[in-house]
């Protein structure tokens, strides 16, 4: 395990990223005083994105982990593995993170069952260690370690919170999706597209998070503006790159569908 | 129907024209004033044949002892309906007028022969014209007599009425819209005179509102969730949308505007289609999201001022180029509109008012407003040519306009432009009227009116208000399903929701001890189906963790030289529960009876099992409402609300729960609808809807007593396509010849009512397991 190439894990190229406020420095304090840190806001507003940009400016591996409902403690801690000789044992993600000093960055931590999460709680006070029971081994994090976790609010429902005991681990910083300028900013420079159809994606965007709570749960995410331009990108037109990247995908209701349909015409008249 | 008008002097008939008259018997003066034209137009259009018929029919009618009248309408518009849908219609109508006669019916003889013009335009084809006869027949003997019994002396009352209507009603509502329309009236009021009177003459509400639903175009009742999103998503704006019929207040178009009580919007839009090659223009969604924009972009940009410094010249001048001035900057946000927007203006034509004596007033402003709206209007007039690019110029200079920086360039242009004539009576109209525009009755406040509190409410205020008044519950209207036509009847009944009153908590607190021993072996059951449980599954080849006893069976296996078994590991499976129930409570009189061998009535029995199921719904923590209801008439269900999904088991809803009450009847469907509005928006893998009833359906307004059971069955069937489970509990011993009508194999007859404390809740737990 000591022969692990931790240079897999660091980001090499700068990732783009733009900032909305302070979260930069905020981030940076947070990791200074090795914090646990939680990311919270909508889907495809740019939490994994600031992640990965802060990893690379920290200069630090990164391992990511995409959490779900059918992941257990062992998926994330390691489990012993079969092979010539009898049992072997692998590390799973947070542990190599933890001995490595990598940020660990559980995404969607709510996704994951709560007997699932408590395993990070010896890691996120001041123990800072991981137990590895079925081993028998107690991993004390490398002092470089950091776990973020993301976590989006919108899912109101009871199954999808998280425990206060887990909660009140982390220091919090919510995000959201872009004002506007910023987005079509964020847009234009992702993908090349001119800053006035950039503007009208982001308009669109408005329109659909207007109904959030009205007939939609999230609104259009950063992440589908920013898939509707690499459409266009790709010559499809304004109108049809729009309907596929931005109205397709959120909704079956057929009145919410008109309705954004209309808002690309109007828009993209 | 115009005829032709006799000449004063006595008419000859030309000889070659003799043996046709002879064949027409019937000896009327009048008769014998028109004969010449009537057989000429007749010779024109028919076969010698038809001919013959003609005047054998005509021959008929003179028979049935209505006077001339019926004859001349006859003969004056069969030769034209024959020759349009066939000459068999000659006989069809001759004989129908016959046989009508023969009812007490003859006065309506008359009204009929005068649909026939029209009906020939509209129908166009002998199928169709034996369709709308049978239609009229069907309502005549249905509607003729029955009223108290003495068949056939009365007369239908609403048939001349209907009669009377027809014109306007064909050109509204298809055939078959018609027939819906005219059965649904036969049905309801056939033995209410006045009221079917009320029907066919389209005095009543209801008969607006039926004949709305099978009029053509986009209906608002249609399309009222999908223009209330338009309005959130695309302009964060929220408003009671009101309807208004253009049919039938006639000497009056109105005309939409809005105000506190919401925008009012024309409750149909056609399609506007291109006369040339029969494409859509503008589809009826879009005009109506046009008017929605238009005033959305008044409520935004516009601020009201004061009306009595102006001329009404000067302010319909003001109201124009305020109208052009929120278009411009809602089109800065939606280019689109403009498209949209011009599609629906009309286009004036430059020198097209050049009439002496006639106001142009309106002209010029449609002129003007329509170049403000399209640059490429074309116009030369250069008053317009001017005002436009002083608007264009203010609209560029800055970013936030307002009402008050156009008034100069309002008040310039109708100085400029004022003419003597502007005052005449006679006003040209044409190419005038922008219909998606509302009134703009909000850009003004008038000072002398004294009402200035009222009108200056600015848009805090008004937001305000709107929470409360939407805070408010006003009654919902449910639809209700009439199994006769296979159609729902709009907007049916009335359902006013309230808060159950309370009466003491420790009631029910006492109650449960009463059922301790029940509670207890209840609680059993309850820890069984408590969500923790994880479920182990063994012999997984991919699994959560190692099964270390497979493994090891394995590892031996393979060493040992023999195939091991790959499946060693096992994985979990999470037993959830994610369930949101609600009860349904029948709260009708009959509740209030004791059952035979019970000390305790239904209510008592209902309030102790409510109580049991209510207790261990709480354990499991499943999310769970309760709501009880009565109904005395359609125009008044009741749904009172004893617990809602955030409510825990408390005293609050235990209080209520004690004060239950029995009282009116039982009208099922629009509870069932209710409750499922609320369930439905829950958030939960399985919707569970129970309702505990003592009997079936039924109400003081309705006879038919299969008409709340069919309803009740449509309701239940609603909700299974909107995810929705419904379980019917009933305490009626006879409820077996009519359950499984409503609620198909979804119910349980509790036979011995004794038992329902302790049954209800076993029997949600095995719905539920
Ligand atoms: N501030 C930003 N700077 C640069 N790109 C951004 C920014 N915000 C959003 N994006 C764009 O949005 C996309 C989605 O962002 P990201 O994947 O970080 O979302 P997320 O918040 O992690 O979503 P999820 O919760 O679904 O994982 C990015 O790939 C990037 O293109
Ligand atoms: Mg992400």
């Amino acid at each position: 395990m000591s022969e692990l190439d931790i240079e897999q894990y660091k980001v090499t190229s700068e990732p783009y990223y733009e900032p909305q406020d302070n979260e930069v420095t905020w981030y940076q304090a947070a990791y200074n005083a090795r914090l646990p840190v939680m990311v919270k806001g909508p889907t495809g507003c740019g939490k994994s994105r600031f992640i990965e940009h802060m990893a690379h400016k920290l200069d630090k591996p990164l391992i990511t982990v995409a959490c779900n409902e059918d992941m257990t403690a062992s998926d994330l801690v390691g489990r012993f593995l079969l092979d010539a000789n009898g049992t072997r044992w692998l590390d799973g993600p947070l542990t190599v993170a933890a001995r490595i000093g990598a940020i660990c960055y559980l995404d969607e931590v709510v996704e994951a069952r709560q007997d699932t999460t408590v395993v990070i709680h010896p890691l996120t006070d001041h123990r800072r260690t991981l137990p590895l029971d079925k081993k028998g081994e107690v991993v004390t994090a490398h002092p470089d370690f950091q776990l973020v976790i993301s976590y989006n609010p919108g899912y109101q429902s009871l199954m999808k919170e998280l425990k206060q005991s887990t909660k009140q681990r982390f220091v919090a910083m919510d995000f959201d999706y872009a004002p506007a300028k910023v987005e079509a900013s964020i847009i234009a420079r992702e993908t090349g597209v001119d800053a006035d159809t950039a503007k009208k994606l982001v308009k669109i965007g408005g329109v659909a998070r207007n109904l959030k709570g009205h007939g939609l749960d999230e609104g259009i995410s950063t992440r589908l503006l920013v898939y509707a331009a690499h459409l266009m990108n790709q010559g499809i037109s304004p109108t049809d790159a729009c309907k596929m990247a931005l109205v397709r995908p959120i909704t079956d209701d057929a009145d919410i569908r008109q309705t954004l349909d209309h808002a690309i015409d109007s828009v993209f008249a | 129907m115009t005829l032709s008008t006799p000449t004063p002097e006595e008419k000859t008939l030309p000889s070659e024209l003799q043996p046709f008259r002879e064949q027409l018997k019937c000896s009327f003066e009048m008769i014998d004033e028109v004969f010449e034209d009537c057989i000429l137009d007749a010779q024109r259009r028919l076969s010698d044949e038809g001919i013959k018929a003609y005047l054998k029919g005509a021959s008929l009618i003179c028979m049935i002892g209505r006077g001339v009248e019926p004859v001349l309408q006859y003969m004056e518009v069969i030769p034209e309906l024959a020759q349009k849908v066939g000459e068999e219609v000659i006989t069809l109508i001759s004989d129908g007028v016959w046989e009508a006669s023969r009812t007490p019916n003859g006065v309506s003889i008359p009204p009929f022969m005068a649909t026939l013009g029209e009906a020939g335009r509209r129908l166009g084809s002998l199928e169709h014209i034996q369709h709308y006869l049978e239609i009229l027949f069907d309502m005549m003997e249905r509607t003729t007599g029955s009223i108290h019994g003495h068949h056939t002396t009365e007369p239908s009352p609403g048939l001349p009425d209907l009669l009377n209507q027809m014109p306007y009603l064909l050109s509204q509502v298809s055939l078959e819209g018609l027939k819906n329309w005219v059965d649904y009236g036969v049905r309801n009021y056939g033995d209410h005179p006045e009221r079917q009177r009320d029907f066919f003459s389209l005095q009543s509400a209801d008969s607006r509102a039926m004949l709305q639903r099978e009029r053509h175009g986009t209906l608002f009742a249609d399309n009222e969730r999908n223009l209330g999103i338009y309005l959130q998503a695309l302009w964060q704006d929220k408003d009671y949308l009101v309807p208004y019929s253009t049919g039938f207040d006639e000497l009056r178009q109105p005309v939409p505007y809005y105000d506190k009580l919401g925008m009012r919007i024309p409750d149909v839009y056609d399609d506007i289609i291109d006369n040339n090659n029969g494409n859509m223009l503008v589809s009826g969604i879009d005009r109506y999201r046009a008017v929605l924009a238009h005033m959305v972009a008044h409520r935004r940009w516009s601020s009201p001022i004061i009306a009595d410094n102006f001329s009404p010249f000067q302010r319909i001048t003001i109201e124009t180029l305020e109208d052009a001035r929120v278009e411009y900057l809602a089109i800065q946000e939606y280019p689109g509109l403009k498209k949209l927007w011009l599609s629906l203006h009309p286009v004036p034509i430059e020198g097209e008012c050049n009439q002496e004596g006639v106001s142009c007033i309106r002209h010029r402003l449609a002129m003007l407003s329509y170049a403000l709206l399209n640059e490429n209007h074309g116009y030369q007039n250069k008053d317009i040519l001017q005002t436009v690019s002083e608007f264009k110029a203010l609209m560029q200079s800055k970013e936030n306009t307002e009402t008050k920086d156009i008034v100069n360039i309002a008040l310039g242009y109708i100085t400029r432009t004022r003419r003597q004539e502007d005052q005449a009576a006679k006003i040209f109209f044409d190419n005038t009227t922008v219909d998606y525009r509302d009134d703009n009755r909000r850009l003004w406040v008038f000072i002398e009116d004294g009402d200035e509190e009222e009108q200056f409410d600015d848009h805090e205020n008004k937001k305000a208000d709107e929470e409360e008044e939407i805070q408010a519950l006003p009654p919902r209207h449910y639809p209700e399903w009439d199994y006769n036509t296979k159609s729902y009847r709009p907007d049916w009944v009335s359902l006013y929701e309230s808060l159950h009153p309370s009466g003491n908590p420790a009631d029910i607190d006492k109650l449960l001890e009463k059922h301790a021993a029940l509670a207890k072996r209840l609680k059993q059951i309850l820890d069984m189906l408590k969500p923790q449980n994880y479920v182990r599954i063994r012999y997984q080849e991919e699994g959560s963790e190692l099964d270390l006893d497979v493994a090891i069976r394995s590892l031996i296996d393979y060493k040992s030289g023999s195939q091991p078994d790959p499946r060693i590991n096992m994985s979990h499976k999470h037993d959830g529960r994610d369930i949101a129930v609600t009860l349904l409570l029948d709260l009708s009189a009959s509740l209030d009876d004791i059952p035979a061998g019970s000390s305790q009535s239904l209510l008592e029995l209902s309030q102790e099992a409510v109580s049991l199921l209510a207790w261990a719904i709480d354990k499991l923590g499943d999310k769970f409402s309760i709501g009880g209801f009565f109904s005395n008439t359609r125009h008044d269900v009741k749904y009172l609300h004893m617990k809602g999904f955030s409510e825990r088991w408390d005293d609050d809803v235990k209080a209520r729960i004690a004060k239950m009450e029995a009282g009116f009847s039982t009208r099922m469907g629009a509870a069932i609808r209710h409750a499922g509005h609320y369930l439905g928006k829950q958030k939960a893998d399985k919707k569970l809807l129970l309702i505990l009833t003592d009997g079936e359906p039924a109400d003081i307004d309705v006879n038919d007593s299969k008409l709340l059971l069919k309803d009740a069955h449509k309701a239940t069937a609603e909700q299974d396509s909107n995810g929705i489970y419904t379980h019917c509990i009933s305490l009626d011993p006879k409820a077996d010849e009519y359950v499984s009508d409503i609620f198909g194999s979804h119910y349980t007859v509790i036979d011995n009512v004794n038992r329902l404390p302790e049954k209800l809740p076993q029997l949600f737990l095995a719905l539920t397991k």
